[in-house]
């Protein structure tokens, strides 16, 4: 069970001489649903962007396993073409959807479906529609992402991390701009997923309900002192953790 | 507002009595004269009263803060009497987080030496960056070759459309004109010495040599460039260029390619449209303006340019192509991630595409002539 799907070894981020944060070392496991937090500007989306592979980190390595047998894949010393094939195992829900705006939600998600599989145009078409059926918009296929609201943008997003039918899924802020009960049906969607397709899941949040709620594993990036000061379940650390850590998973209600 | 507050010099320290109304809209109390006032005195704690001030808003507690942060300076103690009803509080709120070390940005004196070095390195870092887009552009052009570049064909048809049939009425607009205009320059010089069918010779060259490929390829730098630009610029900001990187697509193939295989496709074909339209130009003011009759027209139009002439207009619309798609889709990817940059990066497409178009227009007359084309 507990086997890790990605391994971070001495990561130091930067942009420029900007140092945002050093010395991070932890592993994410198998069907983990791991948990970024931390204060606003410590850096949580910015570690996000270096596990996804789009940006190169200043020193240290990540690794990902793809499988248990397999030996690991040191991500940023490998070359283009295993980093493009690592990269399509991922499945990554950006903070605002990002979908593509000239394409209808159909051609969204069947766009990477139609670059890497064999199938048909209809074949293509059924699982668009299998993938938007999972996330609540069954008959949005034909509509352009301009014309449906922030929260719809953001469930499809999540139907086109799923096109591919990804081991490893990625969340950037699921829950921001969402109402309560549309945040809880996402984290309620996010547990299913571990559960039914297997994947690990990694979520960049600071939304202490969904925290509690499906995080099984987190990290803790402190701003001041530019370094993780936690790593572990948040329902362990909420008793046991670091005063900053507490401070925190209480919102400061001690 | 000039006796707003009275100092008072006390055993204990200084007495501070404000007064009247603290309003915005009657002007803010200049601090610095009072910090004048109470650096002439040595004390070591300071009293503020408030007791005759009658209304108060902002400019109240901005003076205080000041007054505060100067206490701390002198490592004085400050302490409030009987001030308006939530005016301490709210003091205490504002001093109550520090400044975090680092986050004021002053502006510092930079020597004119040093803004002269930092100009150099970042022109130095964009032209590499230019260079390092050069070099990807022909890469993905290659992967098009061998049938490995991933882009959506419809993508590529939109962009065909957009770049050639969409843009035909301008084109037809201002290359008429522009025969036009040629015609009655060369008639005014021309008929003095009784040789008007010179017209057709003059528009002829010129249009096929220079202003065809050159209008359109101004035209096309304002109108495509602009949109290569905008478009690529937006889709940074809304992520969508991450997401196409994190499912395994390269921007290069997805987005630049389709849009230089567009252009490069449609610049010729324009720019042979606006010679044929720039000439009907020319001979429609020397027909019905000239008396000249279309058969001569024709004749001499057809024995004035050869096929090197279009071919070096076709050339040269082709080479503007690529630099309009290039500079309108490095500028978009390059674009920060902000309303500001996408308007920026649109504009640097548009000035760099221009200033491109002539440059290479200019290096392409002197060495045409110095070769003898």
């Amino acid at each position: 069970m507990s086997s890790p799907a990605i391994r971070i070894q001495d990561l130091t981020m930067a942009y420029g001489d900007f140092v945002v944060q050093k010395g991070l070392t932890f592993n994410i496991n198998q069907q983990d649903i791991f948990i970024i937090m931390g204060g606003s500007g410590c850096g949580k989306s910015t570690l996000l962007r270096h596990l996804i592979g789009l940006k190169e980190p200043a020193k240290g390595e990540v690794f990902y396993h793809r499988n248990v047998q397999d030996e690991p894949t040191n991500f940023w010393q490998a070359e283009l073409e295993i980093q493009r094939s690592l990269m399509r195992n991922f499945g990554v829900l950006y903070q605002s959807g990002a979908l593509w705006s000239s394409m209808t939600l159909a051609e969204n998600i069947g766009l990477p479906l139609g670059e890497y599989t064999d199938l048909n145009q209809k074949e293509i078409r059924e699982l668009a529609s299998l993938k938007l059926a999972l996330v609540g918009l069954k008959g949005f296929e034909d509509y352009y992402p301009s014309e449906i609201s922030g929260g719809m943008k953001k469930r499809a997003g999540l139907a086109r991390a799923l096109a591919l039918d990804p081991d490893l899924l990625f969340f950037d802020e699921p829950s921001a701009g969402l109402d309560p009960i549309s945040a809880r049906l996402l984290d309620d969607l996010i547990l299913q997923l571990r559960d039914n397709l297997g994947a690990t899941i990694v979520v960049v949040t600071h939304e202490l309900a969904s925290i509690f709620a499906i995080g099984n594993n987190s990290v803790f990036l402190d701003a001041d002192s530019k370094t993780m000061i936690a790593n572990d379940s948040p329902k362990w650390l909420l008793k046991n953790g670091d005063e900053k850590v507490i401070n925190f998973l209480k919102r400061g209600e001690i | 507002m000039s006796n707003a507050y009275q100092i008072i010099k006390q055993p204990s320290g200084v007495q501070l009595n404000l007064k009247g109304d603290w309003l915005i809209d009657t002007g803010m109390q200049d601090f610095s004269q009072l910090q004048v006032e109470l650096e002439q005195v040595s004390f070591n704690s300071i009293q503020i009263s408030g007791e005759a001030i009658a209304n108060w808003d902002s400019s109240l507690l901005s003076f205080l803060l000041q007054i505060n942060a100067f206490a701390q300076r002198q490592k004085s103690s400050i302490s409030y009497q009987k001030m308006p009803q939530g005016v301490v509080e709210l003091i205490d709120l504002a001093a109550s987080v520090p400044e975090r070390s680092g986050a004021s940005r002053s502006e510092s004196q930079v020597s004119f030496v040093n803004k002269i070095g930092n100009s150099v390195i970042t022109d130095l870092q964009e032209f590499k960056g230019f260079l390092s887009f050069l070099g990807d552009s022909i890469k993905s052009l290659g992967r098009f070759f061998v049938g490995k570049a991933q882009y959506r064909a419809q993508d590529l048809r939109e962009i065909l459309t957009d770049t050639g049939p969409s843009a035909l009425p301008i084109v037809t607009l201002i290359s008429i004109l522009v025969g036009v205009i040629l015609a009655f320059v060369g008639a005014v010089q021309l008929q003095q010495f009784g040789a008007e069918i010179y017209v057709a010779d003059l528009v002829a060259i010129a249009m096929v040599r220079e202003m065809g490929c050159m209008m359109t390829g101004i035209i096309m730098a304002g109108r495509t460039g602009a949109a290569f630009a905008a478009r690529i610029g937006t889709m940074q900001v809304n992520e969508e260029i991450d997401a196409l990187k994190t499912l395994g697509f390269s921007p290069m193939d997805f987005l630049v390619l389709p849009r230089m295989l567009g252009l490069v496709i449609m610049m010729p074909l324009l720019c042979l449209y606006a010679d044929i339209l720039g000439i009907l130009g020319g001979a429609m003011i020397s027909i019905f303006g000239m008396g000249l009759s279309f058969t001569e027209y024709w004749n001499q139009t057809i024995n004035a340019i050869s096929m090197a002439d279009i071919n070096i207009g076709l050339l040269k619309s082709f080479i503007f192509g690529l630099v309009i798609a290039i500079t309108g889709c490095m500028n978009g990817i390059q674009s920060g991630r902000s309303a500001s940059a996408v308007g920026d990066a649109t504009t640097a497409a548009v000035v760099a595409g221009i200033v491109f178009i002539i440059v290479i227009d200019g290096l392409f007359a002197i060495v045409t002539s110095v070769l003898g084309i």
